[in-house]
């Protein structure tokens, strides 16, 4: 049993909260570091795929889980950080500068669209963004001599500073970038909940009513919120499209917008962990089903397998641990560190009962 | 004439459009939760009516199956508020919408195991037969939606408005803690009103299976009607009904009169316009929160 003794406000906001998490974190990325060595190309690509879809989950965590607002529409950003990093890069600019600029570029225009977004609430707002989600789709096919449209586009090999990265022929340094920016988006992430932006997030989400009572701007909030999570998902999005090595408009669907969602309820909202968690669950579930029909001895692909089982998963999830995969790590975690002294209510959560703004 | 023909489609499409609609509204207005598998639903009843009456399968006379269909999907919907949904009880929406998201695949992969994902068609004595008036056809199925869809909707607003059981519903959804201490069974009048939205959505399935082919993703209808409900303003009943002949009739005009890439975004479109410009829908209902 650890106990943190606490001798400065410093503390509790503290990027590592003690040595020990300090060395697992450390040990958790020397071990991401040396995986090439030990993986072969396939399960290195696979690796890959978690990561790009843990800045995703990452991304659309930040909006999600840190300022409560549900976007069923970040297909359309990915799509968005996509083609802006390709359209950059085919326009002669470097790697170095063109993927950076893609993700603020697609924070920007994220604020642009938060603007009359963050009017709505809840639901209003998860409509909006699954409509946004279709209209992707048609303006892309609409913007064909920017887009490529029906036909897509192949993005070029990515050089930083003469050092070439193509997925195929080297996946591990292409590892090894997609890791890099996964470790900054995690420690942009980390300390955004640290400062008192962060912190606004959090306020927003629990009540907005006393959210605007402590002096917090809610719209301001909120677009920022969006603008940020845009941004990373924006870039997310740019290393789909070297990921998937062509893209045209049908990549990024309605589809993929509600498997982020649900990727990261799968792993646990509100948490950095969830993201990777859900990440895995969502890359990894796909194979695990054809080993499983493989084994039950059917070789035809039962069509809408894939998505129901999912379907099927994330009900049970939330029904019986609405908190995800990193609420219930957390709960075995606590067990583990109270260990006779654990409490079966310790994760108890209150009843709220609803009231609606409806007045008829 | 062209366009008044163009002005049926529309309206029988809209109709459609407009009955899951209700039943997003329906289930909005008792329980403040919005179902994402209602186009699913939908998909469903067709699929029950379907089983029930196609020759290859059950081969049940039309008029004995469209009753038992919509006491299935009214059952259907009154257990998974009853096994499912009543354990949400007093978490956030989003919860709620992430789960019937869930349920719409579950149903589309349970009907795409069962019917098959090849297309098919309901042999319902509607699907057949041309009405003329002054020169334009009308075919029964697209008459007989939108008379069922006008008087379904008539009926329903008047239960809400008149009965006391829809009272009790208005009351659960705005004050939850309020309506429990007046003493109105909170849980039962939301298992209730998912049946309710059950059987809507096998009204709305038999009468579109009735006007075309049927396959497990014709769910995805459920987002225009969204856009409808939207439109008319989440929570209105004629308002679902207004926003349905919206859409609807802007699709054939919209696919007749502008370009081809255009179209297809025209109800989109409209639907983000309300939401920015009068997000409360055109049948408001809200009014600014007080503290």
């Amino acid at each position: 049993m650890r106990i943190q003794f606490k001798t400065s406000y410093d503390h509790d906001i503290r990027l590592f909260p003690d040595r020990w998490s300090l060395c697992t974190y450390g040990a958790l990325v020397a071990v991401m570091l040396l995986l090439p060595l030990g993986l072969d190309e396939f399960f290195l690509g696979e690796v890959t795929n978690v990561l790009i879809w843990a800045i995703a989950g990452l991304g659309l965590m930040l909006l999600t889980g840190q300022s409560g607002q549900a976007s069923l529409g970040h297909a359309a950003f990915l799509a968005l950080g996509c083609y802006s990093n390709t359209i950059l890069i085919e326009a002669g600019l470097p790697f170095v500068l063109a993927f950076p600029l893609a993700g603020i570029l697609t924070g920007l225009i994220g604020v642009v669209i938060a603007i009359p977004a963050i009017r709505l609430h809840g639901i209003y707002l998860a409509i909006a963004t699954i409509a946004l989600s279709i209209l992707a789709d048609d303006i892309i096919v609409l913007l064909e001599p920017w887009t490529g449209g029906v036909s897509g586009k192949f993005p070029e090999p990515i050089v930083i500073f003469g050092l070439e990265i193509e997925r195929w022929s080297q996946p591990e340094r292409f590892y090894y970038l997609v890791l890099g920016v996964t470790v900054v988006c995690t420690l942009f992430y980390r300390n955004l909940l640290r400062a008192p932006l962060g912190r606004a997030f959090a306020a927003v989400r629990d009540s907005e009513v006393s959210a605007t009572a402590m002096g917090v701007h809610i719209a301001r909030t909120k677009a920022t919120a969006f603008g940020l999570s845009c941004m990373i998902t924006g870039w997310a999005g740019a290393l789909m499209g070297y990921y998937a090595g062509a893209f045209n408009n049908e990549t990024f669907s309605l589809v993929i917008s509600i498997t982020l969602l649900m990727m990261i309820v799968i792993g646990g909202l509100g948490s950095i962990h969830g993201a990777f968690f859900g990440a895995i669950v969502v890359a990894f579930l796909p194979q695990a089903l054809s080993m499983a029909t493989d084994l039950l001895g059917s070789s035809t692909a039962i069509p809408g397998l894939e998505t129901g089982v999912f379907g099927l998963i994330l009900i049970l999830f939330i029904l019986f641990e609405p908190m995800g995969l990193y609420g219930r790590w957390l709960k075995i975690r606590t067990w583990c560190e109270l260990f006779p002294f654990a409490r079966k209510d310790m994760f108890r959560r209150q009843k709220s009962y609803l009231k609606t703004e409806r007045l008829r | 004439m062209d366009q008044l023909q163009l002005l049926v489609s529309g309206l029988a499409n809209g109709c459609v459009y407009g009955l899951i609609a209700l039943g997003f509204v329906l289930i909005y207005k008792a329980t403040e939760a919005v179902n994402f598998a209602q186009g699913d639903f939908m998909m469903l009843g067709a699929f029950v009516a379907l089983g029930l009456t196609n020759a290859e399968y059950m081969a049940l006379p039309f008029w004995l199956a469209v009753p038992l269909s919509i006491a299935v999907m009214a059952a259907l919907g009154y257990l998974l508020d009853l096994l499912i949904l009543r354990r949400l009880f007093g978490q956030s929406q989003i919860a709620v919408v992430i789960l019937t998201i869930a349920l719409g695949f579950v149903i589309r992969f349970v009907a795409g195991v069962i019917w098959g994902h090849e297309p098919q068609t309901l042999q319902s004595p509607l699907a057949h037969g041309d009405l003329r008036l002054g020169g334009v056809t009308i075919s029964l199925a697209d008459l007989s939606v939108i008379v069922v869809t006008v008087l379904l909707t008539l009926c329903l607003y008047q239960f809400f408005q008149r009965t006391r059981l829809g009272l009790a519903m208005q009351a659960a959804s705005q004050n939850q803690m309020a309506a429990y201490v007046m003493g109105i069974p909170v849980k039962r009048v939301q298992g209730l009103i998912w049946a309710l939205s059950g059987a809507t959505a096998a009204v709305a399935g038999i009468l579109f299976a009735s006007k075309g082919a049927m396959d497990p993703n014709a769910g995805l209808l459920g987002i225009k009607a969204f856009a409808a409900a939207v439109i008319g303003g989440f929570g209105s009943l004629p308002g679902a009904l207004i926003g349905g002949l919206i859409v609807g009739v802007i699709e054939p005009f919209a696919s007749r009169y502008l370009a081809a890439g255009y179209s297809q975004i025209a109800p989109y479109a409209l639907l983000l316009a309300v939401l920015v410009f009068r997000p409360s829908g055109l049948l408001s209902q809200t009014r600014l929160k007080k503290v």
